[in-house]
């Protein structure tokens, strides 16, 4: 489990990667990618494409990320689902809250 | 600074003795002496010294069976024991270790080595009693913890089984502590007979998965009981949820609405994997598949209630499930996953032996058992297979009215959002004599109801529902019709006599519609596939009288009762 976030040169964006197993493990890790940074962007990615695993307590954690980005008005990509990963946030139909490419 | 030890000498030669005591007293330790091992083991048993400094060879017991009556005697705590020799063979050595001796030290006695070894032997003794400590301390909460998990389960266990999960058609597997891990199981009967059933899962584990439970059952069984539709219920438990949850936890569920008379089922899925339809015949498995965001993440003006209909024959069944079956992990890394759980589906040939061959392919699977998984199977029998307990009121006590009209026009606006059936029946069972029909009158409202809205404002054909397809689209066109009304009306009017020994209730509903032919429909009925309306053969079998106008304008049904019956 590793979590690390790079924001864009311009300060617009912030990529947090995931690496392994995201589930409540990853909690403190997950928040302090995005709360920890010295900037506010405007957008965030968030790049699934080493995460081999998803649980519920990880789409509660995007939930709280996107409030923390603005709610409703919220813009989070999530990127590079593997299949497994996909499966799991459609079920949840988590494509109505976030961009899923 | 080293604290103040109290050490035990055993040393049979009295030169020696005075040596190391002086040392270890210089030292700023206590030190108490013995001249054998037996009297080692008293004075150890009597002072309880903290550490020893124990010589080999003695007279009457030697160092190595004193040193394994002290270890014994000094039970989980460290107390080091250093021995003390002139031994240089290394199977003497090895002798002193496995006699329980920590440490030795060479003759002749090197005070800077003797004071060193005691303060590392006195760093271990404290290790391992912060060891201790936590160890008991952790076990201690544990204890409690358990403790409190029995209690809140056993509260638990009382709201959610009020339900009728016990009912034969149902069937279920749930690990004990399923509440912990944050599963919930749930179903009631509806006071039209027929059943709501909920499959819910909260995020994460513990004691957060379990608390959003109570108040998801409380607004399960109460709106269920007072007659309340699958989407108010829905939208009541979403909001309820989204306002006490804290942001992040949530609940995926499915939702059935199963009526045993119209033989349909209503289902919606919110974040749970497909549950199946398995029909009786030709043994298909229709998926029903989450379409929803779970509960509690939305707020109420973004939240969907829609849900899909389903046409059922006796014999089918209804299977849900939540993610711990397809969740579940062998040691490769692999997911059990939905190919696998549908080659059970096919292999199986006695239903009854689904969940036992689903545990037993899991348990082959990860070669150990799986403690989070929840299985529901709900069956559709006839209505009349299921013995359901009367009606529960929470009435005031006071006495009831018994001689009253009143009339209601519900019309286009209320009609698309309003259901004003639980509001009627809570308004008719104010009146103690019709209680015990309480289930009766309110599945002839519901009947009539429909039929007044479906048939009369939405003029729609039941001719439509005689085949699947035509049953799909018979439901699309409600709820497109449904959206756009603007005008219409559904009237009630209720008259409750007074009658001598009891009493009597007649109820006439009207409606914008152009009317309708009972007397045709009625024959129709007896004719025509299965699939459409037993509506008004329904009402005539369960209400005293039922009696229409010949224009078709409005239908009367009658109650009565007898005092004290």
């Amino acid at each position: 489990m590793a979590i690390t976030s790079l924001p864009s040169p311009d300060g617009q964006e912030l990529t947090i990667v995931i690496q392994g197993r995201f589930d409540f493990g990853a909690h403190q890790e997950f928040r302090d990618a995005y709360e920890r940074v010295n900037l506010s962007p405007k957008r965030y990615v968030v790049d699934l494409k080493g995460t081999t695993y998803l649980d519920s307590s990880a789409l509660g954690m995007l939930l709280l990320l996107r409030d923390h980005a603005g709610g409703d008005h919220a813009q989070i990509r999530l990127l590079n689902c593997n299949p497994d990963v996909r499966k799991i946030l459609a079920i949840s139909n988590f494509e109505q809250l976030f961009q899923i490419t | 600074m080293p604290a103040r030890l109290s050490i035990l000498i055993a040393e049979d030669n009295a030169a020696d003795r005075m040596l190391l005591s002086t040392i270890i007293s210089r030292q700023g330790h206590r030190s108490l002496t013995a001249s054998n091992g037996l009297e080692a083991v008293a004075l150890f048993e009597q002072e309880r010294p903290q550490l020893v400094l124990m010589d080999a060879l003695m007279p009457v017991m030697d160092g190595f069976e004193a040193a394994r009556r002290i270890k014994q005697m000094a039970g989980e705590e460290l107390v080091p024991i250093i021995f003390l020799t002139s031994l240089t063979e290394g199977e003497a050595l090895v002798r002193c270790l496995e006699a329980g001796g920590d440490d030795f030290l060479a003759k002749p006695y090197n005070r800077v080595i003797l004071e060193a070894k005691i303060n590392a032997m006195d760093r271990l003794r404290r290790l391992q009693d912060t060891v201790l400590q936590q160890r008991d301390l952790i076990a201690q909460h544990n204890e409690y913890l358990l403790n409190e998990q029995r209690v809140a389960k056993a509260v638990f266990d009382k709201v959610a089984h009020s339900g009728c999960l016990a009912a034969p058609n149902i069937r279920y597997l749930q690990s004990p502590y399923a509440l912990f891990n944050g599963d919930l199981l749930l179903a009631a009967f509806k006071p039209s007979g027929g059943m709501h059933v909920l499959l819910g899962d909260f995020t994460g584990h513990g004691l957060p998965a379990a608390i959003g439970a109570m108040p998801l059952a409380e607004v399960f069984y109460g709106m269920t009981a007072k007659g309340y539709s699958l989407t108010e219920i829905l939208r009541e438990i979403n909001a309820k949820l989204k306002r006490i949850l804290p942001l992040g936890v949530f609940c995926c569920a499915t939702l059935l609405n199963i009526s045993f008379q119209r033989r349909v089922v209503e289902v919606w899925n919110g974040g749970l994997p497909d549950g199946y339809l398995l029909r009786a015949s030709g043994g298909e498995r229709v998926p029903l598949v989450s379409r929803h965001l779970p509960l509690g993440i939305l707020d109420a003006a973004a939240f969907n209630d829609h849900y899909e209909v389903f046409p059922l024959e006796l014999g089918d069944r209804i299977f849900l499930l939540s993610d711990g079956v397809l969740e579940a992990c062998n040691q490769q890394g692999e997911l059990f996953g939905e190919k696998r759980l549908h080659r059970v589906f096919t292999a199986n040939r006695q239903p009854a032996l689904l969940f036992a061959e689903i545990q037993q392919a899991l348990l082959s699977f990860r070669g150990e058992l799986q403690d989070d998984v929840s299985l529901v199977e709900v069956s559709m029998v006839e209505e009349g297979s299921l013995s359901r307990g009367p009606l529960t009121f929470t009435g005031s006590g006071q006495h009831s009215p018994l001689d009253w009209s009143a009339s209601f026009e519900f019309r286009g606006e209320t009609l698309r959002h309003f259901n004003p059936l639980p509001f009627l029946l809570q308004l008719l069972i104010e009146v103690e004599g019709l209680r015990p029909q309480g289930g009766a009158i309110y599945s002839v409202l519901a009947e009539l109801y429909s039929n007044a809205l479906e048939h009369g404002v939405l003029g729609l054909d039941s001719s439509l529902k005689c085949n699947a397809e035509g049953f799909a689209e018979y439901y699309q066109q409600r709820s497109a019709r449904l959206a756009q009304l603007r005008e219409g009306y559904v009237r009630f009017h209720l008259q409750l006599l007074s009658e001598s020994g009891g009493g009597r209730l007649i109820i006439r509903v009207e409606d914008s519609g152009s009317g309708f032919d009972g007397q045709a429909i009625l024959e129709q009925q007896l004719r025509i596939d299965r699939l459409c309306g037993r509506g008004l053969a329904l009402i005539r079998q369960l209400s005293e009288r039922c009696t229409w106008p010949v224009d078709g304008q409005g239908v009367s049904v009658e109650f009565s009762w007898l005092a004290g019956a």
